[in-house]
């Protein structure tokens, strides 16, 4: 146990997630010997965090306006539609650089195990985005990204079930197989089944 | 003392993210009760077995035992549930209410409970196949489960006197079916078809659950659920996500056709 402050700010970077009793002594070793600059930007980047950052009123994910700079870009296409769980997915999709339309985040999975329903998620909210014109065009098709785990499948079976009475409404699922780099006779035999059910022609 | 490898075979309750792409896995096994144990590294696309280890995947696995958890070393999968309950969300949610009871009842971690494991992976096949309404399925679940604590509601005679039955009053709070003159203030007054499905549920007489009307399943489903958590002492949070449309009954179906 160390004196007070010391003591306070590991005890607090403990509650991080994913932060050991041991990180968060190396943290705050490290933030004790650091710059007060730094540590000032540290102060200030947490403060406008939590202060500045509000969701987008379109599509649920983080930004610093009302509108987030996808659902504010005039270039993007308003008829594709992808569906993520979070905010951090949105950044994966952008990564790819392929996906040129907008966004939706759901703000998690449906999970009755902890919970979680469909009043909990954003799920009313796309259903009230397809019934109204977004950004000047009709919504032509959803793609639900949700995680490819058990939670994110549910989540897609029932959006599926959600929009399938939107007429002329395209609802398709991110495709699911082996990943690039990896050597076949490792790959489980769930994520193969899958790869195989959903092979295409070349 | 438990040996430092051992082998078991066990459906996947729970999962909880550890660290940066680690798992803990809750599982109730055949052999060992319930045992928690981390999967290392199975939220990378790379895991060899992290798709084995969702919920509702019923697998052989092979533990390392740890200082305070276990380690996951090896899993193969027996049944993968998953696959088929979340095609269809009604059954998907009958099914975490089956992991969630399970794992509120073996408040012990490492005791053998062979009859609550073969009855999670029997209501879970079931569940998967769906050939059964999975709100009975759930039901006949939770109400056997419940027998297997020694909380068998009484659906015959009565929960306080013995007295046999049938009777009209039902007291959660008694334990099952109350006589006219133990009947507490505040008894439901199901009705006679409720009271035959309990029954026929509790003792796996599929023939008679399915043959009675939606009216009285829903009034069973509500007093099953009502006794389960008087027993459990606390709300299930995946009961009240459960999506309960029952099925036409066979009859039914004819008489439309």
């Amino acid at each position: 146990m160390y004196e007070g402050p010391v003591q306070d700010l590991i005890d607090e970077l403990g509650r991080l997630p994913g932060v050991g009793p041991k990180s968060a002594q190396r943290i705050a070793f490290h933030l004790l010997a650091a710059e007060p600059a730094d540590i000032a930007r540290l102060q200030d980047a947490l403060q406008r965090v939590k202060e500045g950052v509000v969701f987008c009123e379109v599509c649920g994910n983080v930004s610093e306006e009302t509108q987030c700079r996808i659902c504010r870009d005039a270039r993007r296409d308003s008829t594709v539609v992808c569906v993520v769980e979070e905010p951090k997915d949105v950044v994966a999709v952008e990564r790819t650089r392929e996906f040129k339309g907008r966004y939706h985040v759901l703000g998690g999975a449906l999970d009755p195990l902890s919970g979680v329903g469909p009043d909990q998620l954003r799920i009313r909210q796309l259903l009230a985005r397809l019934g109204a014109a977004d950004g000047g065009a009709e919504i032509s098709e959803i793609i639900i990204a949700t995680d490819p785990n058990t939670e994110g499948e549910a989540t897609a079976t029932y959006l599926v079930r959600m929009l399938r009475d939107f007429p002329g409404l395209t609802v398709t699922r991110l495709a699911s197989g082996l990943p690039m780099g990896g050597d076949l006779e490792f790959a489980d035999e769930l994520t193969l089944g899958r790869a195989l059910s959903g092979r295409r022609a070349m | 003392m438990r040996v430092s490898l051992y082998r078991d075979t066990g459906v996947v309750l729970r999962v909880q993210k550890l660290g940066e792409a680690d798992r803990i896995i809750t599982l109730l096994t055949r052999q060992h009760g319930k045992v928690r144990a981390v999967a290392k590294g199975v939220r990378r696309t790379t895991s060899r077995f992290g798709a084995r280890l969702e919920p509702f995947g019923h697998v052989d696995v092979q533990f390392y035992t740890g200082r305070t958890l276990d380690i996951v070393t090896q899993v193969e999968t027996l049944d993968a549930f998953g696959v088929g309950l979340v095609g269809d969300y009604q059954r998907y949610t009958a099914a975490c209410a089956v992991l969630e009871t399970a794992d509120r009842l073996t408040a012990e971690e490492g005791e053998p409970v062979l009859r609550l494991y073969l009855l999670v992976a029997g209501a879970l096949r079931a569940l998967a196949d769906g050939e059964r309404d999975p709100s009975l399925v759930l039901d006949a679940f939770l109400l056997r489960a419940m027998a297997f604590a020694g909380w068998a509601p009484a659906v015959v005679e009565c929960a306080r006197c013995g007295d046999p039955g049938p009777h009209r009053a039902f007291s959660v709070q008694a334990g099952g079916s109350v006589c006219v003159r133990c009947r507490p203030a505040g008894s439901a007054s199901p009705a006679a078809d409720t009271l035959t499905l309990l029954g026929a549920l509790l003792h796996g007489d599929w023939a008679i659950a399915e043959a009675v009307e939606s009216g009285a399943r829903r009034e069973t489903s509500g007093l099953v659920a009502a006794l389960l958590q008087w027993h459990l002492e606390r709300q299930l949070r995946s009961l009240p996500l459960v999506e309960r449309r029952a099925r036409p009954t066979a009859a039914a179906v004819e008489e439309t056709s």
